[in-house]
């Protein structure tokens, strides 16, 4: 761990908080993947992994690697800027796909037809 | 300071793997195939942080390639697999 120990203790603090609240949060969000009962509640789970708990190891990422080789590396700004442009265009995709197919199957008990947005095909009301 | 930022790498490496092996749960008993193509864009997330984390772990840059790559694949494959299951075939 010769590379930890030569970093100063400016860098250390906020990379270490970065890492412990991205983690817990990392965590929360496969744990909603897992446990929760639908999958259109499912699928805000994986959101905050996505958003929060990537975006805070890629800032630690930027902080180590700036205080690491005394000049300004944020680079790691392309992974940030790449994956929230892409993860709503994953959801959407995937969120039309599980609509689409559960309209067709004619799922009454998936929620498809939560919140009066979408109805059944062969169903007038 | 380096041993808060040792216990820092070690308790967010156990968090990704453990969220991992949540993702990996979800992708094996899930009921619809929606929910195993949604596991599995979880999973390819799961492994950027992961090499993100290995990354601060090992000091090097290397890794931040590795992050870039996984990020690509995992969308073009993700996306694929959407259009699959609401299409039946992914270039009409």
């Amino acid at each position: 761990m010769s590379a930890l120990e030569r970093l100063p203790t400016w860098a250390a603090l906020p990379v270490s908080l970065l890492l412990i609240i991205g983690g817990c949060v990392i965590v929360t969000g496969a744990l909603g993947l897992m446990r929760l009962p639908n999958f259109y509640q499912r699928i805000h789970g994986p959101a905050i992994t996505i958003t929060l708990g990537a975006g805070s190891v890629l800032i630690a990422s930027m902080i180590y690697f700036t205080a690491q080789q005394s000049r300004l590396v944020i680079h790691e700004i392309i992974i940030t800027v790449f994956v929230l442009l892409t993860a709503p265009v994953v959801s959407m995709m995937i969120m039309r796909a599980a609509v689409y197919r559960d309209l067709r199957g004619r799922k009454h008990n998936s929620g498809a037809d939560a919140g009066d947005v979408y109805r059944f095909p062969d169903e007038d009301g | 300071m380096v041993a808060l930022l040792e216990f820092a790498i070690g308790f967010v490496s156990v968090c990704v793997i453990l969220s991992m092996l949540f993702c990996t749960i979800r992708l094996v008993i899930g009921p619809t195939a929606q929910d195993r193509v949604l596991a599995l864009d979880t999973l390819w997330m799961c492994a950027i942080l992961l090499a993100l984390v290995l990354g601060i772990r090992f000091g090097s840059l290397i890794y931040f390639e590795v992050a870039l790559l996984i990020a690509l694949i995992g969308f073009v494959s993700t996306i694929a697999l959407a259009k699959f299951l609401m299409r039946g075939e992914i270039i009409e």
